[in-house]
């Protein structure tokens, strides 16, 4: 990195950055004190701090929707695909990396086209395999649909990852007596253990926020996700501001502060996300 | 190794590719395919039986309205492309070059450009319909407060606005992937070739064009390629903030929201039934796959095949 010596391109640095954080902050700061107001004065003032901390949108939103169980859903999902994507993921790159047999180089391309490939294009099939194995509208059939979005990132980062572990470590393993289950488990997966945490915190979010699949695969109100929700009630009391903007308050402030605490990790995991590409 | 070793590697292999190869190839490979064998199949009722060859694709090429839906929404999502392209990869490497200097608040910066990004699309779009809702009107008492009452105008009631004005919030939100996307490159890159640079006398100008650009332009590639991905199939930020129909007249319709409504849509609510909506998934499939490649060859990456190399 360079020092800037030039106060004038400092002056100016700090300008553009404030405004651009501004253009950040302040949407996401009106979204939070619009929902803390009562309906009259979201109008009279919308600009000001809430007079008082009015709750009363909240408590309405919890008495008309379930939305405790969207939450739980969302979290059950995101939690179960992430893992399903790791075990799966780590599995198949292990082999992809250590392994040369007919067929792997191929295989290997074969998973990382999913890169490329826009997954909601083939939504009509997978309405229709759901409606076959009678997993259509439950939470299953999206963990499923993520769990197979997630796979092709997963061993684009791991394969390369695990390729830089040394073979000199699991020959010794080997000449001990391990089995090959027990040097993936023992040696292998303890050092991808910051390419794992990059793969989830990555393939956090758009599965989280993902609208597409929970709008046509979900009907049921009690396997409904947050982004459902949030876009099933904002269609419903359009015109009631207090609520609209707790509902997107709550939709996103759990998030918003999961990466407040976790930004460091995120930041690391997406900037080794980029490098590997 | 012994042929011990390689009769147990066997059995191993085929059970760890087992899982992920199954759900991989049935949840998202082979529905692409179903939608390309689907797509030449018509007749009435939901499912498709009979077999007519191209026709579908000749329909939506030739006839009204299928023609006139498909190339203005292709039109649009062309236009959706480049806006957001310029946002995130002229104003997110601009942005990149600044945070990577040296000063207090650095790492702050870095940390809140990626904040709208965490927020789902649909959260973004409504927030953003709200701030420029004309009766709540505090977008445009801002504008009249700085003086420039005269821009105000329908922002989402006009076609050729409101398509900017969508693409603008998706910049807004995805504006901090490319920042980190391009940070992270700009720190990967050898302090001693920057510092020769300077006592070689370069400016920051000539820092940039002649350092940082080149070495982070595989990043601008994978950055501008997953745009592209993404705004090809973006459909949340239409129906937040212009619904499925695309409103004002169509003029937000982008490829996702066609193809939500040619394929699940009842027949005359916007619906073409199942085998044109496989059709419109085909071809969109098709677009992709060959702008994908174009801007691999663009950007001179071998990218995929560099990293496949590695494992023979």
């Amino acid at each position: 990195m360079i020092k800037f010596k030039n106060g004038t391109v400092r002056t100016l640095l700090y300008v553009i950055l404030i405004i651009y954080s501004m253009s950040i902050f302040y949407p996401i700061f009106l979204m939070i004190i619009t929902s803390l107001k009562e309906n009259r004065e979201i109008f009279t003032r919308p600009y000001s701090l809430p007079q008082s901390f009015n709750l009363d949108s909240y408590i309405h939103l919890f008495k008309i929707s379930n939305y405790l169980i969207y939450f739980r859903n969302s979290i059950i999902i995101t939690l179960t695909s992430l893992l399903i994507i790791l075990a799966l993921s780590s599995l198949i790159s292990y082999v992809l990396a250590k392994y040369r047999f007919i067929g792997s180089r191929f295989l290997y391309f074969y998973f990382i086209a999913g890169l490329i490939i826009p997954i909601k294009l083939g939504t009509i099939g997978i309405i229709r395999i759901m409606l076959g194995l009678h997993i259509f509208d439950t939470l299953a059939a999206l963990i499923i649909v993520y769990t197979a979005m997630g796979i092709p990132f997963g061993v684009f980062i791991l394969t390369d990852f695990i390729r830089l572990i040394p073979e000199e470590l699991s020959n010794s393993a080997r000449i001990d007596g391990c089995s090959e289950p027990i040097i993936f488990f023992r040696i292998i997966l303890p050092l991808i253990r910051p390419a794992l945490a990059a793969v989830a915190i990555i393939n956090f979010i758009p599965i989280w926020n993902d609208f597409w699949f929970p709008l046509l695969l979900i009907r049921t109100d009690n396997v409904k996700t947050i982004p459902l929700a949030t876009a099933l009630l904002y269609g419903q009391y359009e015109t009631n501001f207090g609520l609209i903007f707790s509902v997107l308050t709550a939709a996103s402030l759990p998030v918003i502060i999961f990466y407040l605490i976790m930004s460091r990790q995120f930041i690391k995991g997406l900037s080794s996300g980029a490098l590997k590409g | 190794m012994t042929e011990v070793f390689r009769k147990k590697k066997r059995y191993f292999i085929l059970l760890f590719l087992a899982g992920g190869f199954i759900i991989y190839t049935t949840f998202l490979v082979a529905p692409i395919l179903h939608s390309m064998f689907y797509s030449l199949f018509g007749g009435p009722g939901i499912v498709p039986k009979e077999f007519v060859g191209f026709q579908n694709y000749i329909q939506l090429f030739t006839q009204n309205p299928f023609k006139e839906r498909f190339f203005g929404a292709f039109g649009n999502t062309i236009k959706f492309f480049l806006i957001v392209t310029f946002f995130q990869n002229v104003i997110g490497f601009f942005i990149a070059v600044l945070v990577t200097r040296r000063f207090v608040g650095s790492t702050f910066f870095r940390r809140i450009a990626f904040l709208p990004t965490t927020l789902s699309v649909l959260v973004a779009g409504f927030l953003f319909t709200l701030i420029l809702n004309p009766i709540w009107g505090i977008f445009d008492k801002f504008l009249e407060v700085i003086g420039l009452g005269f821009l105000v105008r329908p922002w989402l009631g006009t076609p050729s606005i409101a398509l900017v004005v969508i693409a603008i919030v998706t910049s807004w939100q995805y504006l901090g992937t490319s920042i980190i996307f391009y940070t992270a490159g700009i720190d990967a890159i050898d302090s001693e070739v920057l510092e020769a640079a300077k006592i070689d006398g370069a400016g920051l100008l000539a820092e940039v064009r002649y350092i940082i650009f080149p070495s982070i332009l595989p990043i601008v590639g994978i950055v501008t390629i997953l745009i592209f991905i993404g705004d090809f199939t973006q459909f949340d930020i239409v129906y937040a903030m212009a619904s499925p129909y695309a409103s004002p007249r169509y003029g937000t319709d982008l490829f996702g929201s066609l193809f939500y409504r040619a394929a699940f849509f009842p027949i005359g609510r916007g619906g073409w039934g199942m085998g044109m909506g496989a059709t419109v998934a085909a071809i969109i499939f098709f677009i992709v796959t060959i702008g994908v490649l174009l801007l691999l060859f663009a950007f001179r990456m071998k990218g995929i095949g560099r990293k496949g190399e590695g494992i023979d």
